[in-house]
């Protein structure tokens, strides 16, 4: 047993290292709170790691992958968060991607894939509708085969930055026999890939905590969807929907980003101060902190131990859900210590100020608030909190 | 030992709750949070017709010599409704201040909170000073006849409102010397007041003030010179009663509203309420909320007994109100889905202002220690 790095890895470690402090704009590193990324700067990080054969370190070789292996995937992802790189969007690179090089047919996979890594489709998960949210499978968005197309009717909400985007991997249902409360709901769904300048779709905004527009509703009214788009079989959907969720969890902790995050919050306790001394070295506040590092390295290494296992060829399976349980307390908890170590200076709200305006408060400030009241988000998607301790409730403990 | 209100007070309590579900609703809150200058001149004078201002005040200076219980009562509903108007900081703060000043203070300005005239902002924190009062950079010179302000105050809340601000400021002492702090009253139309107004998080409004050589009437000190930290501890401790109600208030619209939305809401074939789970979870949101209930009133109850008692009834009120106001918001959001994150639903917006009536007169950290200081 050995936790310490071999001379590759660091060698590894130093070129991506390099590779980003040569490559990454300036303006796209560490933005601040209240400058949401918007679609190009997402794509320019994006583009840069495509160019360089990086942008999608999970898949095979054969379609675009790195072939590193988990302690390489591990440090690149350490060095894209010490850098504060922007992130790459999970849904087409490590969502549908996936399911496409998996499931779909030679000229599915010719079609969608290259355009996936080069960054010119953007992709948007069309999962959950206003009915169908932790219980997914009682989705009611319709599908009635026409020829060679199908016709779909219904809605998807929650649909992250679907404004931006070219296609939409969507769950319909095609056997409407099986859309009533019977056990077998699972077994009517499909897989379709749709093209969202298709007639009949409608994006509306959702508006988030923070002001953010970051998720919509996504309305389909009689849209024609060649049969050709859909993956694998009719009314197995289900199937490759599943394995989306379940593929790969690594990452999903975000552990490299929450260390990051960690010291983000030092430096800012330690400019704050209390009857003229830093809030970094009172009692209360360092313990505070104290107590998230120390359910940070834990998680770092169940993660790792997960990883390790993942490379021995074990699936990890349900246990995951500790990463993402765990993963996305602490985030959270570290937004809560950023609004409580701010001070009077998490009131003002970051989006109240002009373009060309100077906020007030510290820089470190601005936007804080915003943040925390954002990531709330995090224990509701992705399979909310309680449905992940539901999971390990039944699938790993047996109750 | 009684606890029930008096036929005067249920009738201000009906009053107020009916005022606001005709002319408060929650869309009205967004409009009007939204919309410049933020907040409603027109429901301010309505709050005066009805008696609201006057409720806590003195007999003899326009008031309805009303106490803390009905100022509890009033914001509580307040809370209820999210209420921007600056209720609190005019008449619980600016009163409390000027309730203890000089006989020529009280028959100038009392009366005119009363009905409703006067706007008033206390402008106490400093960027450097975190939760200490006394931390101030900002200093007051006596000149002739005036004191001569110079500083600069942060986040000042419902500052771009006011036409008045309660000012606390240096006279004597090191930077953070309990002796030598004042409070001063000063029109904020005074030669060198500049203001950068911009809204919060919580749908207020709130401003940067700077002074620059402002003149201030020596008239206008508050109570003693050099010894205002207790003074501004009372007044400010009086204001924590006031917002801990508010906070229920807030609370219990939550409470309600997630227990209600877990009854309709259907996922697996059943209501989410169904889920032992979330049944739990929202028993301790519903235990957060009594505890918080009780500790609102025990404040209030407290606000007359000696220093110390009253001192650590404010921190144990602002620790419980921190915690289960965290609890209870983020539970509510959650036990929401996604319609929790939305800016349409009213519960993020119940989220956001407990939260940050945590942030106001120090935190759950500081009001910790301040209370275990006590004991
Ligand atoms: C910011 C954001 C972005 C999102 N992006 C996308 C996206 O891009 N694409 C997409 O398809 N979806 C997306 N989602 C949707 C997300 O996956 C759903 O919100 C999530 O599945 C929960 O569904 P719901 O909101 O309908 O809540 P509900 O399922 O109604 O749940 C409400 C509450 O009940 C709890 N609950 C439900 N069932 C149980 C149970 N059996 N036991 C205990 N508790 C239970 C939940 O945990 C939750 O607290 C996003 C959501 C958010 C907030």
């Amino acid at each position: 047993m050995d936790m310490s790095f071999s001379p590759e890895e660091e060698a590894f470690r130093a070129e991506v290292r390099s590779f980003i402090a040569e490559n990454l704009p300036k303006n796209l590193a560490g933005k601040r709170r209240s400058e949401y990324t918007t679609r190009e700067e997402y794509l320019a990080w994006h583009k840069i790691l495509y160019k360089k054969g990086w942008i999608a370190p999970l898949w095979p070789t054969e379609y675009g992958g790195t072939s590193w292996n988990v302690t390489q995937r591990y440090i690149f992802n350490e060095e894209c968060a010490r850098a504060e790189t922007p992130m790459v969007l999970p849904f087409g690179v490590a969502m549908v991607g996936p399911v496409i090089y998996t499931f779909a047919n030679e000229e599915q996979k010719k079609k969608y894939l290259p355009r996936i890594l080069s960054g010119e489709d953007w992709w948007c998960q069309g999962y959950s509708e206003p009915g169908a949210g932790s219980d997914l499978a009682s989705l009611k968005t319709r599908a009635v085969r026409e020829g060679d197309h199908y016709i779909v009717n219904g809605q998807k909400t929650w649909t992250t930055l679907a404004q931006f985007a070219d296609w939409i991997f969507c769950l319909v249902r095609t056997d409407m026999g099986r859309d009533t409360a019977s056990t077998k709901v699972q077994e009517g769904i499909t897989f379709l890939l749709i093209d969202m300048k298709t007639p009949g779709i409608t994006v509306k905004p959702i508006i988030v905590l923070d002001g953010a527009h970051e998720v919509n509703e996504v309305f389909f009214d009689n849209v024609k969807v060649p049969v050709e788009n859909r993956v694998g079989e009719e009314n197995k959907g289900w199937t490759y929907a599943k394995f989306l969720l379940v593929h790969e969890r690594s990452g999903i902790a975000g552990v490299a980003r929450s260390k990051k995050a960690v010291e983000r919050l030092r430096e800012i306790a330690a400019s704050e101060t209390v009857d003229g001394k830093p809030l970094m070295g009172t009692d209360e506040f360092s313990r505070k902190i104290a107590e998230l590092q120390i359910d940070l390295s834990a998680l770092e290494f169940t993660e790792l131990r997960t990883l390790a296992a993942e490379s021995k060829g074990q699936h990890a399976g349900p246990q995951s859900s500790i990463l993402k349980i765990k993963g996305t307390e602490i985030q959270q908890r570290i937004t809560e210590l950023t609004v409580e170590a701010v001070g009077y200076y998490a009131y003002p709200d970051a989006r109240g100020f002009g373009d060309n305006e100077y906020p007030v408060g510290p820089d470190y400030a601005v936007g804080q608030s915003g943040h925390y009241f954002n990531m709330r988000k995090a224990s509701i998607y992705g399979g909310s909190n309680e449905i992940q301790r539901n999971i390990i409730a039944k699938a790993v403990l047996g109750l | 030992m009684d606890f029930s209100f008096t036929e005067e007070q249920t009738l201000l309590r009906n009053s107020v709750s009916k005022f606001l579900a005709d002319n408060y609703k929650f869309e009205f809150f967004k409009k009007n949070s939204r919309t410049d200058p933020g907040w409603s001149p027109s429901v301010w004078k309505q709050f005066a017709e009805l008696g609201l201002m006057a409720a806590p005040l003195p007999e003899e200076y326009g008031g309805l010599g009303g106490g803390a219980v009905d100022t509890m009562i009033v914001t509580e509903e307040l809370g209820r409704s999210l209420v921007v108007e600056p209720y609190v900081q005019t008449v619980v703060v600016g009163g409390g201040f000027i309730g203890r000043g000089t006989e020529a203070q009280k028959a100038e300005w009392l009366p005119r909170i009363a009905a409703g005239e006067m706007v008033i902002a206390f402008a106490f924190a400093e960027p450097q000073g975190r939760f200490n009062y006394a931390d101030l950079v900002t200093t007051a010179k006596k000149q002739g006849s005036n004191y001569v302000l110079n500083g600069q105050k942060a986040v000042v809340l419902g500052g771009p409102w006011a036409d008045t601000l309660i000012v606390t400021a240096r006279t004597a002492g090191g930077q953070r010397d309990a002796k030598g702090v004042s409070v001063f009253l000063v029109d904020k139309k005074s030669k060198g007041v500049v203001t950068r107004d911009y809204p919060t998080v919580d749908g207020l409004r709130a401003s940067e003030v700077t002074f620059e050589n402002v003149e201030v009437p020596a008239a206008n000190l508050i109570g003693a010179l050099d010894n205002g930290l207790e003074l501004v501890e009372l007044v400010t401790d009086t204001a924590i009663a006031a917002h801990a109600s508010e906070a229920v208030g807030a609370m219990k619209v939550l409470l309600d509203a997630t227990v209600e939305y877990s009854k309709t809401r259907k996922q697996f074939g059943v209501p989410i309420g169904k889920f032992q789970a979330l049944q739990h979870r929202m028993v301790d949101m519903f235990m957060n909320y009594e505890q918080s209930a009780s500790i609102a009133l025990m404040v209030t109850l407290k606000l007359g007994e000696d220093t110390v008692e009253r001192k650590k009834a404010a921190s144990a009120a602002k620790v419980q109100i921190g915690k289960a106001g965290r609890f209870i918001g983020q539970n509510a959001v959650q036990i929401h889905g996604g319609m929790g994150m939305t800016d349409e639903l009213n519960v993020g917006h119940y989220f956001k202002r407990l939260t940050m009536l945590d942030t106001l007169y120090g935190n759950v950290g500081h009001h910790l220690k301040r209370y275990a200081q006590l004991s």
